[in-house]
């Protein structure tokens, strides 16, 4: 298939990411728009790999047939990591302030 | 004898440390320091002065050169002294007269508290510093620092007494329209440093062929230009009777022996400009100006009833026989009236102060009179200092007066018979004053009629120094007609080539001139007897109520100058100043303060739309990267 569909994917999974995350008020759902952000970023890498992987083999160059792939594990494991620390972030918050709602954090304001 | 010329630097230094002692240590001396100091000064520089005129008179000119006053590429503009014949008779005429306007001043200004009377002589010899400088310069631009110093002299002197405001409006007017004057003078000195390359008198008189016609026409008006300034000629002159504002000692000493001579001084340097063929029109100028301000001022004396006004237009007056007998080209004429001057008017200044002493402050001729008999010194120098000016035989007005006449029907018949009757209005408006002051009987207040009294020794031993040297002054200039060998003419012939006239006249038509003028004198004297001898003050109508308001000039100034710079000012200041420049500065700040209280309202504390600004920021640093590199 062409590269084109793959891209609109990814960015429509993008923007759906960020516009949940700056819309949506609970945390939990928060976390889960930044997991589809980084999602949609894997899948774009993965795309990338799989269109320069058909070209590389062509003129012999093997070496460069599976970075972006590899990368792609890199990324899901930073994910995990990221979710284990904010997951404990949000427990945190929850005994403090018995609420996963982040417009209750404005304590910025004063 | 040659070594005074090591130390010709010290004329104008003593006063400058006079200046000096008395400005910074005004709170701790004594009246009697200060007065000494003042006036020991000037006699040192006096004492030096005649040492150097002897050395002039046997033929030792120099010019000392002291340091690099002004060293740019290839202009090169020293601080010189020029002591040749013209600058030794002026050393003489300013340090001694000044010197006995000083003594007089300890007498006169001793009612002045401590402090201000030293401040008073720290100014008379910044004053004497300041003239020395000029006629002592050897170039355009040292004659020009004396000239400005004079000037800011003139109005530190004349509104001495500062808590008046309207001495402080005279003194500045008189300093404006010297301003006025010095611009001209200015830009001939940019003129002739530009064609010349050096504003040197010797260099540039040697060089004066090298100037074309425009060059020196232009060079001459704009000098005229600056003498008139500072010699009260029209249209400059109206400062001088504001000037009267003054201290009298000053009035004596600026505006009437030294300061108002610098134009004539300045002209009679410049000779070889004014002599070129291509300057008659300048010329023509001058002597026309010249006579012109005689006339005026003359006919406006002839109604004051100020004394010290009447003597202030008188010397407006002389000042235009000088510039007439310097139009007409005979330059010595105007030197040695401007010696002959010197001595009578200040000769008259100083009596006018012993008298207004004598009266309490009161400066009204109608309300004196009879003075004769309580103020004998007084009266008997003041007649002498009348005859003087009037240009009787033979006194020393009568043989200046009688040179500028005789080059003015040399020149122009027409200029002889109005100068003839601008010295007959002199005559007459001379003894008016005489006579009201001291004839007839006194018509001032009982407690002034008792308070009438001789004035001390130190003021009337200079009115006596200066009415002999106003009686004996012009035998230094006795024409050849009738005898004598004009040495003044013969003395100043290195620097001011004789005057000799276009036209002469035979010793016949001379003879007569003279006898012809002074009968016109004595016509004249006469009149001012009879019309003044009983004074019944009346009301002035017609022409006498105009010249009692000086023709009006100075409400012509008003409406002609002074009100449309005041209004474009005040346009200035309220249009363009308040709203534009200020509101154009208070609006940056303005804009500011609007600006920072939008930005403040990013800062909300809300996270959530810290992120948004986040994702905005990210934005566009994409689109920048991606589109616009």
């Amino acid at each position: 298939m062409e590269i084109k569909y793959y891209i609109g994917l990814a960015v429509a999974l993008f923007c759906i990411g960020i516009i949940g995350v700056l819309t949506r008020r609970n945390a939990i759902i928060i976390f889960m728009c930044i997991e589809v952000m980084l999602n949609a970023v894997n899948l774009l890498l993965v795309a990338f790999s799989k269109m320069h992987a058909v070209e590389a083999i062509g003129k012999s160059n093997p070496s460069v047939v599976s970075d972006a792939q590899v990368f792609v594990f890199f990324i899901m494991v930073v994910a995990a990591a990221e979710v284990a620390v904010g997951l404990a972030i949000i427990v945190m918050m929850y005994r403090n302030v018995h609420s996963v709602d982040v417009n209750f954090l404005n304590r910025l304001k004063n | 004898m040659n070594n005074v010329l090591q130390i010709v630097w010290l004329i104008p230094f003593l006063p400058l440390l006079g200046f000096l002692i008395n400005g910074l240590g005004r709170k701790q001396l004594s009246k009697t320091l200060a007065g000494v100091i003042g006036s020991g000064v000037i006699l040192g520089s006096f004492i030096i002065s005649l040492w150097v005129f002897f050395n002039v008179k046997s033929g030792n000119t120099h010019v000392a050169h002291y340091f690099n006053f002004i060293d740019v590429a290839s202009l090169k503009i020293g601080f010189d002294f020029q002591i040749d014949q013209l600058s030794s008779i002026f050393l003489l005429i300013i340090t001694g007269v000044g010197f006995l306007i000083h003594v007089y001043s300890t007498a006169y200004m001793h009612d002045e508290e401590g402090k201000d009377f030293a401040k008073y002589f720290a100014y008379l010899n910044l004053f004497v510093f300041s003239m020395l400088l000029l006629v002592m310069g050897a170039n355009y631009v040292i004659m020009f620092i004396g000239w400005e110093g004079v000037g800011l002299c003139s109005y530190l002197l004349i509104g001495f007494w500062f808590k008046n405001t309207n001495y402080n409006n005279a003194a500045k007017k008189a300093f404006v329209m010297n301003r006025i004057g010095d611009l001209g003078f200015l830009l001939a000195i940019f003129w002739l440093i530009t064609k010349l390359g050096t504003a040197d008198y010797h260099t540039a008189f040697a060089n004066i062929s090298k100037l074309s016609t425009t060059d020196i026409v232009g060079i001459t008006l704009l000098l005229f230009v600056g003498a008139t300034g500072k010699s009260a000629q029209i249209p400059l002159y109206t400062w001088l009777p504001d000037a009267m504002a003054g201290p009298t000692p000053v009035s004596a000493l600026i505006h009437a022996a030294t300061m108002v001579t610098a134009g004539i001084y300045m002209i009679a340097r410049s000779n070889i400009f004014y002599s070129a063929d291509a300057a008659e029109i300048t010329r023509t100028i001058i002597s026309i100006i010249g006579l012109a301000t005689a006339l005026l001022a003359a006919s406006i004396a002839l109604k004051q009833n100020d004394i010290k006004k009447v003597l202030a237009y008188s010397t407006v007056s002389q000042l235009g026989f000088m510039f007439l007998a310097l139009g007409c080209g005979n330059y010595t004429a105007a030197v040695f009236h401007v010696m002959t001057h010197a001595f009578f008017k200040a000769l008259l200044f100083l009596g006018s102060g012993s008298v207004i002493h004598a009266m309490g402050g009161e400066q009204d001729i109608t309300k004196m009179g009879g003075l004769k008999k309580y103020m004998r010194i007084t009266q008997f120098t003041f007649l002498m200092g009348c005859l003087a000016i009037a240009g009787c035989p033979p006194f020393s007005g009568f043989f200046s007066k009688d040179a500028i006449l005789l080059s003015a029907f040399e020149h122009n018949k027409v200029l002889w018979i109005l100068a003839v009757f601008a010295a007959m209005m002199t005559t007459y408006y001379m003894f008016r004053l005489y006579f009201l002051t001291f004839n007839g009987k006194f018509r001032g207040t009982h407690d002034q009629e008792h308070h009438l009294h001789e004035s001390p020794l130190t003021m009337t031993v200079p009115l006596m120094i200066l009415a002999l040297l106003a009686v004996i002054g012009g035998f230094v200039g006795v024409p050849h007609l009738l005898g004598g060998h004009n040495e003044i003419a013969t003395f100043l012939q290195p620097v001011i080539p004789i005057h000799e006239s276009a036209n002469p006249v035979s010793s016949g038509t001379e003879y007569g001139l003279m006898i012809g003028t002074t009968v016109a004198m004595f016509i004249a004297g006469l009149f001012a007897y009879l019309q003044n001898r009983n004074f019944v003050a009346k009301e002035n109508t017609g022409l006498g109520k105009v010249l009692e308001n000086k023709w009006y000039v100075d409400e012509l100034y008003e409406a002609i100058i002074v009100k449309p710079i005041e209004s474009l000012a005040s346009f200035f200041n309220n249009v363009m100043e308040k709203k534009g420049i200020d509101g154009f500065v208070n609006g940056v700040g303005k804009a500011v303060n609007y600006g920072s209280r939008q930005v403040r309202l990013l800062q909300s504390g809300h996270v959530g739309s810290y992120v948004l600004l986040m994702v905005i920021g990210i934005l566009i640093l994409f689109i920048v990267q991606l589109f616009l590199k």
